[in-house]
């Protein structure tokens, strides 16, 4: 019995497997167009890459929509939907000319008109934008295929406006969409860009499908970041999202997707020992985590506490809680990211190490009076859930008194824009993380705005690093605008404006059959070529 | 008999009536806002206010719920905060997943717990009991996640025999549909086939005991005729009360199993709009939850008359 038990088990297990291999194939039959199915790092549920400044929804802009122009690797300005510009003597004066045979995805022809009204809607929602259009005397459409664009001064923030990363980019739609309400979200998703929105398919926070745009002239020049040929070699391309990042790990390893757009630290062991799955860094500029006071309230309406508790914080402490290999992060203390142009150290002695003793006594000179520090502590997001738990540890040995509170994002938002002491539901830190593409320079980074009350959670009042921002918008010279960052950095940190917490890159994993996958801050889809 | 459903169903009325004005309430106390999802993390506020006016987030709570209650009315339950897209659309698009998902693990937990406790009862204190007895209390004890991700390291990673993840509709042909919905089916069928053989094996046993149980074997009946025609159908209320109670928790259920195999339900929905603040669509989920909830309640009542003709409404 035992002898015959084991051939039939196998034979039982062999027929079992082919017939579900054969009910697979017979699925999977007339699925011929060639499809990378991608799980992103969260479901696409805002379409308007310009109402909002999600980074799944910027991704989503840059499948379908296109600039005028881009950003190449070297933070080079290039051109994408543009063919030629001229620049007038005074620099006060632009005319774009856009290239030969550009269409919507209805099939009408991509007119300076529509780029104006885009650049329009723009400017109303994006923080570029907004400090660009008082410094811009006129913009219109000079004929079908040219743009001008009048200065009241010359700025280097049009051209950096009009090619800028991340986030909101400033994508060209038609006119009739774009001139939708800034407010309000767009309700058609038309663009000129390498892929069509597929919107028979899109289930909000579920699936999105792109379709190759076959109308699509990509540039000639190599691709690098959104800069170059938009070049697009599969069919179709389509994201999902899954709430379950071990699924999603499973999914990869099992061939089911091609694509993870970021793979959870504690989950790259898995895929690291994969021989069909490749583990890359794209994103290589990466993200920076950071915390900001309340300055409105006490404590932190002390300068001096303020810089006790940059002091007490170690950033290896808690770049190691949240990322653990150190192969994934760095300490860092510039306020514009270690590997953007205007990386500075000043301040490396006071944000990175972590000195409690040093802390402990500028406390004690701050006359501290015991006052509880609330930490906003999200559970429910991976990758800002351990800051909260690291800061709190260090104020507490440094002798603050601390109140760290659960609770979800979502309330972490709400309870962050209320400016009322603590005893009336106030908070006094809150953590989060920002991508380094968007928080490059002064005019994108938004935690160094320091306009009191109409600035960002935190409200910190320094006039001196407003002045600078103002002066950096109408610097043209890159040494000038190195030297307004620079002090930019070293009031940030004097005053605890902003406490960097060091800076991490989280890899991506994808299949060996797809090549071509580009490096860049954003996530792209051009030039990847998938094996059958 | 059909007096007692359609005064039933009228009762529904204000119960819903009453879910729909507490979820209305307690989602506009909690904390959390939309327009926050909506523009993105680094949102000036004066973005934020721009948002919240274009969807009538700055009106009075009572004008928004009138209006809400309007749009009832007239059979909308409104649209999506962020997608834009009509809630009753979102709602079509993810039940089938859910029944599918729903209707597969009470069919499979009733083929195979029902056996399974009236066999348990049937050997009651030798080894075959003991057997059916540990398992149970493995499938109960075990959270559903767990066996998930047994099942699918076994039978999708190791064996390759299904997918990892992922669901087709039936329209796309009963194998995709059935084949990507096995493992589901099996990892959340676990804690109710547990505590529905242990429910049976009980009531069996009561029944057992009982005088026309002595009666049928004194007449010669088969075994099989005793166990399954007469212990079986006087032990059907409280095993029926069981399932009801299950087919009703597994609304809540199917959440984490529709998470870890990633299908697209209605579990998930409602975890990613309470996440997002997204009250139209958590609105229109509480509603259907609770209409589902009543029906099923009333669905095991009229089935009590059937099973045991001296319940009478």
């Amino acid at each position: 019995m035992s002898i015959k038990s084991k051939p039939l088990r196998a034979f039982s297990v062999t027929s079992l497997r082919a017939a579900l291999a054969i009910g697979a194939l017979a699925w999977g039959a007339g699925a011929g167009a060639q499809t990378i199915t991608a799980v992103m790092q969260s479901g696409l549920r805002v379409v308007d890459p310009i109402l909002s400044t999600a980074f799944i929804t910027r991704n989503h802009g840059y499948m379908i929509y296109d600039t005028l122009f881009g950003t190449d690797s070297n933070y080079k300005i290039q051109p994408q939907m543009v063919d030629k510009w001229d620049v007038s003597a005074d620099k006060k004066t632009y005319v774009f000319t856009l290239r030969d045979g550009l269409k919507w995805h209805d099939g009408a022809a991509v007119e300076a008109e529509d780029c104006v009204a885009s650049i329009k809607r723009w400017a109303k929602n994006d923080a570029a934008g907004q400090l660009l259009m008082p410094m811009v005397a006129e913009i219109k459409a000079l004929d079908a295929k040219r743009i001008q664009v009048v200065l009241t001064e010359p700025t280097g923030l049009l051209m950096e406006g009009l090619s800028k990363l991340s986030s909101s980019p400033a994508f060209m739609m038609p006119k009739r969409i774009a001139e939708t309400p800034a407010s309000e979200a767009v309700k058609e998703f038309i663009g000129s860009g390498p892929f069509k929105f597929v919107a028979s398919e899109f289930k909000p926070g579920l699936n999105v499908v792109y379709e190759k745009n076959r109308d699509y002239v990509p540039r000639s020049e190599p691709s690098s970041w959104t800069a170059g040929g938009k070049v697009v070699n599969v069919d179709k391309v389509q994201w999902v999202s899954m709430p379950d990042q071990m699924t999603a790990v499973n999914a990869l390893m099992n061939g089911e997707v091609d694509y993870m757009e970021q793979v959870p630290f504690d989950l790259l062991p898995l895929v690291q020992g994969n021989n069909k799955v490749k583990v890359d860094t794209l994103d290589r500029l990466g993200s920076w985590t950071y915390y900001r006071f309340n300055h409105l309230q006490p404590p932190f309406n002390n300068k001096k506490v303020r810089q006790a508790a940059l002091h007490a914080v170690s950033q290896e402490r808690v770049l190691k809680a949240l990322v653990g290999d150190a192969k994934f992060y760095k300490t860092c203390a510039a306020v514009f990211g270690c590997g953007n142009p205007y990386a500075n150290t000043y301040g490396e002695d006071i944000v990175v190490p972590g000195n409690i003793e040093k802390a402990k006594a500028l406390l004690k000179e701050s006359g501290y009076d015991g006052t509880p520090v609330v930490i906003l502590h999200p559970t429910d997001i991976a990758i800002s859930a351990a800051q909260p738990v690291v800061i709190a540890d260090a104020l507490r040995k440094a002798g603050f008194t601390v109140d760290l509170k659960a609770m979800d994002w979502q309330t972490v938002v709400t309870l962050r824009s209320n400016q009322k002491p603590v005893s009336e539901g106030g908070w006094s830190i809150f953590s989060t993380y920002s991508n380094l593409a968007t928080s490059g320079d002064p005019v994108g980074n938004s935690t160094i705005a320091s306009a009191g009350k109409k600035s960002w959670a935190g409200w910190p009042d320094v006039p001196e690093i407003e002045a600078l921002r103002l002066q950096f918008t109408k610097a043209t010279d890159v040494a000038e605008r190195k030297e307004i960052t620079a002090k930019i950095q070293k009031l940030a940190i004097d005053e605890g404006v902003v406490g960097p917490l060091g800076q991490f890159v989280i890899p991506a994993a994808y299949s060996t059959k797809l090549t071509g996958v580009l490096d860049s801050p954003v996530t792209v889809f051009w030039n990847i070529k998938k094996a059958p | 008999m059909l007096a007692y459903i359609a005064r039933r169903l009228l009762a529904t009325l204000p119960v819903m009536a009453m879910v729909a004005v507490v979820v209305f309430a307690i989602l506009r106390l909690t904390p959390g806002d939309p327009a926050a999802i909506i523009a993105g993390d680094d949102a000036t506020n004066d973005k934020l206010a721009l948002i919240r006016s274009s969807m009538g987030l700055d009106l009075p709570i009572h004008e928004q719920f009138i209006h809400w209650v309007g749009q009832l009315f007239r059979g909308d339950l409104g649209v999506s905060l962020l997608s834009g897209t009509p809630v009753l659309g979102m709602i079509a698009d993810r039940v089938g997943p859910s029944l599918a998902l729903g209707i597969g693990t009470i069919v499979l937990t009733v083929i195979i717990a029902i056996p399974l406790g009236v066999i348990a009862a049937w050997k009651q204190g030798r080894l075959l009991d003991r057997t059916i007895m540990v398992f149970s209390v493995f499938g109960f004890s075990v959270p559903t996640f767990v066996i998930a991700y047994l099942l699918i390291y076994l039978l999708a990673i190791q064996l390759g025999w299904f997918p990892v993840q992922g669901y087709r509709p039936l329209s796309g042909g009963f194998w995709p549909f059935v084949h990507r919905l096995w493992l589901p089916i099996l990892a959340l069928s676990a804690v109710y086939v547990a505590l529905i053989a242990r429910i049976t094996r009980s009531s069996v046993i009561e029944v057992m005991n009982e005088d026309f149980i002595r009666t049928a074997r004194a007449k010669g009946a088969r075994e099989s005729v005793v166990l399954m025609k007469h212990a079986l159908r006087n032990a059907a209320v409280p095993i029926l009360t069981v399932i009801g109670i299950g087919v009703a928790s597994l609304i809540s259920g199917v959440v984490v199993t529709e998470t870890v195999f990633n299908l697209p339900g209605l579990g998930r929905l409602v975890v990613e709009a309470v996440l997002a603040r997204d009250y139209p669509v958590i609105q229109g989920l509480i509603l259907l939850f609770s209409f589902i909830y009543i029906f099923i309640n009333l669905t095991v009542d009229v089935l009590y008359s059937v099973f045991d003709p001296r319940i009478r409404y």
